[in-house]
């Protein structure tokens, strides 16, 4: 085990025992604050009878789904801004003004939309992810050096050409910090969606958060809010890790 | 400012080509109505101090920006926009960083009509080798130096077999050694393929070595000077004593019109 990891642990393993500790001496037994024990046993339990696997394979198809939806959209309206100054100038506003919404504000309208269906969950994730990504493309894209496209137009490239293969391989490292910011936000969405959005065609982790205040059982609150970390970190260092390694070695790109 | 004698009929003529720039610190005539004949198979090397206008004078001529007045002329047509016809050898190497050496060199190859992939492979490792670098065709270009970068620049706007080379400066970042393979080689290539080539030097010895014509220019407003018919025979060895003393020729011409402090390019 490397050195780095110990000090990280230590502090971790201390933050927990004092923890334990003290809402055993001050507050036992209180509904409120729940113990690291507890949330273990509630771990453990939730499981063995399957509904934690359940409850996040569930998120993870529709952050899937809203993810893609999400970014495709945005990787074209960026595509299309960076090309036309028009296009740009037209939605370009709009884009950065909706891009600052939170997107649990999208909720009372998804609802209405959509009513208590995966509509409206993947319509509030959309819009969560497709703006930052569309900004992202966007200003990845216009940020390309004109070296390289002026060097592409002497030796003939134009039109789609110039695009498949030197607008969008020069701006792939913006691309992928787009994407990654992208997937972040769409992750926060979908937790938003899903607390907000009451619906019986899926139990996911949101509602499962949900359902342990309603039931007063903070154990399942804080458990799941766990989860719900590791499945983001999980999730950004197993998609996102590798192609920015792969990036930086191909490229010689220093930090990120 | 006409053809050399012994090459063919007119294949690029500039007249009266001026181009302003508007920059932050005041507007630049960077050409003023510069006039200029490049016979077919003729070789011309552009000298002069840092800022006369040579990378202008390139970029318009490979039509990657207008002349605000005149007009450049290829074969008789006026130049709009970029062409295969014409390869540019950049200031800087421009290669593109997602790709390899063997990539980057078939850039311009793989938009060449009418060849096998095979024979456009076979068409890139043969000018890696010209210079030098046939082991790193799997290198990335942030791997090589800085003169590595170059020659495979260098190879890439060979491999397409323009008829037009437009090349800035092109062995500026290389050891003594591997720039006088190169003027060799790139004299060859000049000679048996019969290539038009517009090329910008710091280097008034390989101005002389290479170019049938070294035309001199001048800054604010950038301005011919001066032309130097080279009349010696092919192929040139840098080190000639007569090279030596036309090249002492062109600098003190420069020297004069330039004065003293400038003449140290
Ligand atoms: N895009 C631009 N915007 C503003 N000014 C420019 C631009 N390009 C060139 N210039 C100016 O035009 C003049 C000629 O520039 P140019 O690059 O052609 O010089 P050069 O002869 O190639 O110099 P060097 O030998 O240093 O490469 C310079 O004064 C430069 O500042
Ligand atoms: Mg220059």
């Amino acid at each position: 085990m490397s050195r780095r990891l110990v000090a990280p642990l230590a502090f971790a393993a201390l933050l927990l025992a004092g923890w334990e500790a003290s809402v055993r001496a001050w507050l036992p037994g209180s509904p409120f604050v729940p113990t690291p024990t507890a949330i273990l046993g509630w771990f453990w339990e939730a499981l063995l009878d399957g509904s934690l696997l359940e409850a996040t394979l569930v998120t993870l198809r529709r952050l899937s789904l809203g993810f893609l939806v999400g970014a495709g959209l945005g990787l074209l309206l960026g595509g299309l801004c960076a090309r036309s100054r028009t296009v740009r100038d037209a939605i370009g506003w709009l884009a950065l003004g909706l891009q600052t919404l939170p997107s649990v504000c999208w909720v009372p309208l998804a609802i209405l939309w959509f009513g208590q269906r995966e509509g409206a969950i993947l319509f509030v994730t959309v819009m969560g992810t497709v703006w930052s990504v569309m900004l992202a493309v966007q200003e990845s894209v216009l940020s390309v050096p004109p070296l390289y496209v002026r060097a592409a137009q002497t030796m003939g490239s134009r039109g789609w050409h110039l695009w498949s293969r030197i607008l969008i391989p020069a701006s792939l490292p913006g691309i992928v910090g787009g994407m990654k910011q992208g997937w972040a936000f769409a992750w926060r969405s979908l937790m938003a969606a899903e607390i907000f959005v009451v619906i019986l065609s899926g139990y996911g982790l949101g509602t499962m958060l949900h359902d342990g205040r309603e039931l007063l059982r903070m154990e399942q609150v804080v458990g799941v809010m766990a989860v719900v970390i590791l499945v983001g970190l999980l999730a950004d260092l197993a998609l996102f890790g590798p192609v920015e390694r792969w990036l930086r070695r191909t490229r010689g790109l220093g930090g990120g | 400012m006409t053809p050399h004698a012994e090459t063919g009929p007119v294949q690029l003529a500039l007249r009266g080509v001026t181009k302003r720039f508007r920059g932050a610190s005041g507007p630049v005539t960077a050409l003023d109505s510069v006039d200029l004949d490049v016979g077919h198979g003729e070789f011309i090397c552009l000298v002069g101090p840092s800022g006369c206008g040579k990378s202008t004078l390139l970029n318009l001529v490979a039509g990657l920006d207008e002349a605000d007045e005149g007009s450049i002329l290829l074969d008789g047509e006026p130049v709009r926009t970029p062409g295969r016809d014409r390869m540019v050898m950049f200031q800087q190497d421009a290669l593109f960083p997602w790709l390899n050496v063997l990539e980057n060199v078939l850039f311009g190859l793989r938009l060449k009509p009418n060849l096998r992939d095979a024979e456009r492979v076979e068409v890139a490792r043969h000018y890696l080798d010209i210079v030098g670098l046939a082991d790193k065709e799997l290198a990335r270009p942030h791997e090589l130096s800085g003169g590595m970068r170059q020659r495979v620049a260098l190879a890439r706007a060979l491999a397409p077999n323009p008829r037009v080379l437009l090349m800035d400066e092109p062995f500026s970042a290389l050891d003594a050694l591997t720039r006088d393979l190169l003027y060799g080689d790139i004299q060859r290539i000049f000679t048996q393929r019969k290539k038009t080539i517009l090329l910008v030097t710091h280097n008034i010895r390989e101005a002389v070595c290479l170019g049938d014509r070294v035309v001199l220019l001048s800054p604010n407003p950038g301005k011919i000077r001066q032309v130097f018919d080279i009349r010696l025979p092919r192929p040139r060895r840098i080190n000639h004593p007569d090279l030596a003393e036309l090249a002492g020729e062109v600098t003190s011409a420069l020297a004069s019109h330039l004065g003293g402090h400038e003449a140290a390019i």
